[in-house]
């Protein structure tokens, strides 16, 4: 990559006026840095991801209305992660916090569990129950 | 307390803590020499784990890898603390601050306040410097952020104890004895070594035959896991190329800068010339993330144009073999 080839687009950081380093070479073919506000192609690539993050918000929230699933489903989509990160936050196996996704093991859950994962969401008992979905 | 530590923007996170302590301890090593010492130019495709549901992709080794590559070649030590107690934690890094010691720190991305929404996923292998303490807020040198910057108390100990795959716990580092002159030349020779091993290893997931393997899956998922599925998957492919720390071109373009500076070093120009063809593989990445974008955005969905872009890889994946076989005959 040429320095003048250095892509400037917008991205999701230009309204931050950060910048990333790339490396490109310049008239003399000497490498060195460059910055970069951004480069379309994978600008793409990143809303096409949050793009997904968002439809499987949506998806869970439709399960959440029939009963299906957990409130504990919505804010772990919410919140960019899965079984596996929330596992580490709530300090529980994997498969319990597997299970506890599902409406009926979570309505039968001990107060002292739910705080568990309302502190992990950092949110209310009461917002962990009613999520305003 | 303040130290007196210089921030350099790096394109990469890892390279660039370990060049900037490096600097600050006496040692001037560029990121690229870092890279290349630490053999980070890399290809892996592990189909069978799922991250952020797509298959994973890596273009550079696991998190730390660099790190220790370089101490071993350059012949210094680093002192490592992990900890179990947030209060032990936050007690060692003040004392190695009182110490007139900048750290380095591993890191969750997900709760640092000053990057961008858009950024924040829960990738635990984020790491910066922290060089003091103020009014008791934690001065932050982030080397792919442009300038320095605070972070307070809280903030900290939440990025210091994220959760997940490769969690921190609190994980701080420093070199220790730095030795009186380094042998740089054996040093990069290593490196390259290593490089040239891992991109030829005979491992049909790692380097050349990675790429290669990747490109035969495009062929065949438009059929098998539907378009959606698959644009899903190059994305996937695309954001490890081109994410801030890669420098670009899945970090091919640092590996070029760090044969052109290795050149000079061991008086060598025919990696002069290696570095003008890495740079054009650079380019045919760059080529191939603009070819994988127009996919998802036209949602194409004629399983010609997947046969296209892989043949793009595969023409990477030959020209990667080939850059590697001459490299190896380069510095026999």
């Amino acid at each position: 990559m040429k320095k003048e080839e250095v892509p400037q687009d917008q991205s999701s950081f230009s309204h931050t006026n950060m910048k990333e380093v790339v490396y490109a070479v310049d008239k003399e073919g000497k490498y060195g840095k460059a910055l970069s506000s951004g480069w379309e192609a994978k600008t793409m690539a990143l809303n096409e991801s949050l793009e997904l993050i968002e439809e499987k918000v949506l998806e869970t929230v439709q399960k959440i209305k029939q009963g299906e699933l957990s409130p504990i489903a919505y804010y772990m989509e919410v919140q960019r992660m899965d079984p596996v990160v929330l596992s580490g936050y709530v300090g529980m196996w994997q498969w319990r916090v597997k299970r506890h996704l599902k409406a009926k093991v979570f309505n039968r859950l001990r107060e002292r569990t739910l705080q568990k994962y309302a502190d992990a969401f950092e949110i209310t008992l009461s917002e962990l129950k009613n999520p305003k979905i | 307390m303040k130290i007196n530590f210089e921030h350099n923007q790096s394109a990469h996170c890892e390279n660039g803590v370990v060049s900037n302590l490096l600097k600050y301890n006496g040692l001037n090593v560029s990121e690229p020499m870092v890279f290349g010492i630490g053999s980070g130019v890399f290809f892996i495709f592990i189909p069978f784990i799922k991250v952020n549901y797509a298959p994973m992709f890596s273009f550079r080794p696991v998190p730390g890898f660099i790190f220790s590559r370089v101490s071993k070649r350059l012949g210094f030590k680093i002192k490592r603390h992990k900890f179990k107690s947030k209060a032990k934690a936050q007690q060692t890094l003040d004392a190695e601050l009182t110490k007139n010691n900048p750290v380095g720190l591993q890191v969750g991305v997900y709760n640092l306040t000053y990057f961008p929404d858009e950024y924040r996923f829960h990738f635990n292998a984020h790491n910066l410097v922290v060089y003091g303490k103020e009014n008791g807020e934690y001065l932050i040198s982030d080397p792919v952020m442009p300038e320095v910057t605070t972070l307070s108390h809280n903030e900290l100990e939440k990025v210091r104890f994220a959760k997940g795959p490769f969690a921190p716990n609190g994980h701080i580092y420093y070199p220790t004895q730095l030795p009186q002159d380094v042998d740089l030349k054996k040093a990069i020779l290593k490196g390259i070594k290593q490089a040239y091993r891992h991109m030829l290893a005979p491992v049909p997931i790692v380097g050349f035959r990675g790429i290669r393997y990747v490109a035969k899956r495009i062929r065949k998922w438009p059929d098998k896991i539907g378009v959606k599925k698959t644009n899903h998957y190059l994305g996937q492919l695309v954001r490890m190329q081109e994410e801030i720390g890669t420098g670009g071109g899945g970090f091919r373009f640092i590996f070029a800068a760090f044969l052109q500076e290795a050149s000079e070093i061991l008086e060598n120009p025919k990696l002069s010339e290696l570095s003008k063809e890495m740079t054009v593989i650079g380019d045919q990445w760059r080529d191939f993330a603009i070819d994988a974008s127009r996919l998802y955005k036209n949602r194409s969905r004629e399983t010609d144009a997947y046969n296209k872009i892989a043949d793009k890889l595969d023409a990477i994946a030959l020209a990667e073999r080939a850059f590697f076989l001459q490299l190896k005959k380069a510095i026999k």
